[in-house]
This record gives structure tokens, sequence and C-alpha cells, in this order.
């Protein structure tokens, strides 16, 4: 199980289905960032697998996940920063009373 | 005593039983992320699931992946999850509705991408080889600072850009005119 790329590819989309469900389904602004980062990580997964499984990609693969995992860290920090800026004009974390726009 | 190449018993080799248990422990911290009430076990349950992850990278043979992934997730991201989490929550929000309205179709269109998914992986050939290949750190370092030299500087200077708009986007407004 753990020498097919198959299982890994399934596990990593299992675990970007969750993400997509938390990302639609909370309402907590910081809740849908963490739903991000399990997408992220999902992709992350992916890409190590495919480098491990095909000997084209080989150390490639691993390179390419270094980088995803720096970008995912600048963007943690901007979105986390954005709540924290939206937060301290609205005093609510929840997404669905961010309606200025709508008035 | 040699220890045996599989499990007694069942015959279950040991890679295989590292990744149930890790897939395991990942699928259960991924799902207690997205339902659970109280935001700050959600924040603790997403480090085990990161912490689960990289002990997949370094199961299928990326161990350096796997200590970038402790160092930048459960290290570094995560704490500024919680520390985002305590700056933003005041009392009464766990108490009041934690889902949208629109929690049963984000609940049922995330099943079916998850369906659409597995059955697309199941259909396609990847030529993929019988077992994992392992890509060592010395290897992998001569590769990084040799042919993609350039993308890693462009990410140190994102980093750096990240970083000052982090800074400039969180500080405090001051009163009058900036």
């Amino acid at each position: 199980m753990s020498h097919s790329l198959d299982a890994y590819l399934i596990l990593a989309g299992i675990l970007f289905s969750i993400g997509t469900f938390g990302f639609l389904a909370r309402r907590n602004a910081i809740s849908m960032l963490m739903s991000i980062e399990l997408m992220l990580n999902a992709v992350n997964l992916t890409i190590i697998a495919f480098g491990a499984f095909i000997p084209t990609l080989k150390v490639q693969g691993s390179v390419i996940a270094l980088i995803v995992l720096a970008v995912a860290a600048a963007e943690a920090t901007v979105g986390l920063s954005i709540v924290i800026a939206i937060y301290r004009n609205r005093k609510t974390p929840l997404v669905d009373e961010y309606d200025t726009m709508r008035d | 005593m040699a220890i045996p190449d599989a499990l007694p018993f069942i015959n279950l080799r040991w890679d295989d039983l590292l990744f149930i248990i890790l897939s395991t422990v990942l699928v259960g911290s991924g799902l207690l992320v997205v339902t659970l009430r109280d935001i700050i076990r959600c924040g603790l349950a997403m480090m085990v699931c990161f912490a689960a992850l990289a002990g997949l990278y370094a199961l299928v043979g990326a161990p350096l992946v796997a200590a970038a992934q402790v160092l930048v997730y459960i290290g570094a991201i995560s704490v500024l999850v919680l520390f985002a989490i305590m700056l933003t929550q005041t009392k009464a929000a766990p108490a009041r509705l934690v889902f949208q309205t629109q929690a049963l179709p984000a609940a049922i269109a995330a099943a079916v991408l998850g369906l659409l998914i597995a059955l697309t992986v199941g259909a396609t050939n990847w030529n993929a080889v019988a077992a994992p290949i392992r890509t060592g750190t010395a290897i992998l370092a001569r590769v990084l600072f040799d042919q993609f030299v350039l993308p890693f500087e462009i990410v140190s200077v994102l980093l750096l850009a990240a970083v000052i708009g982090g800074i400039f986007l969180a500080k405090r407004e001051e009163d009058g005119p900036a």
C-alpha cells in the first residue's frame, strides 16, 4: 500500500476535499485560512508522491515542494494579517458579517 | 535476533502499517480541523495533521522536505495561526453557529470532488515505479543550489516582501493623517 502511487494520490484527494469543505462551510475567516492550508498541503503531498514514484521527476519533485512550502508560508503571513486588519475595523472574525459593500 | 520483514500473523509490511497509521491520523485530524466547534482546538488539530503529513513525507523518501515541514508548518505557520486566533476571537464566538447555511451543499460538493479525484486516479496509468525512490539530502541540495538557484533566490525575495507586507497590513493605524 505504501508502495503504490495511487494510495498517496487518493489520500491527497481526500485531504483536498476536506479542505474544500472547510473553506466553503466555515464562518470564521481563520478557519477558512486553515482549510486553505490543508488544501496546500494536499497538493504538496501530491507533488512529493509524484517525485518519489515517477523516475523522470526524481529530485525536482522535492525542489518544487520546498518552494511551495516557502510560498505557503508567505501566503499564511499575508492572509492572517489581512484577517487581523479586517478584525480591527469590524470587530468580528465571521465572514458573513463582512457585508459593508452590500448596502 | 533480526526484526522480521513484515508484521507477524497478518503479513503486513512495516511500511504499510506506518502508512495506514499516518493516513488515519491525517484524515482524522483533518476532519477535526473543519468540524470542531472551538477554534483553538481546530488549530491544535491542524498541528497534528501537519505532523502526520511530515511522517508521510519521510515514509515516501523525502526526509529534507519532512524536516522543512516540521520547521515551517508545525513551528512557524501553526504558531502564527494560533496567535491570530487569540487576537481575533471574542468569548461569544465559540458558542455561536460554526457553519454557514450552505454547509450541507458544501459537504456534498466536497464529497463529489473527492470521488472524482479518486476515480481519475484509479483510471489513469501513471507509469509509476514499484517502490518509492528516496531523495537524499546531498543530491537535493546539489540540484537546488545549482539548477534551481534562481527560483530559490526569488522565493527569498518573496518571503521578504511577505514579511514587510504583513507588518504593514497588521500594524495599528496612527490617529490623524499618517
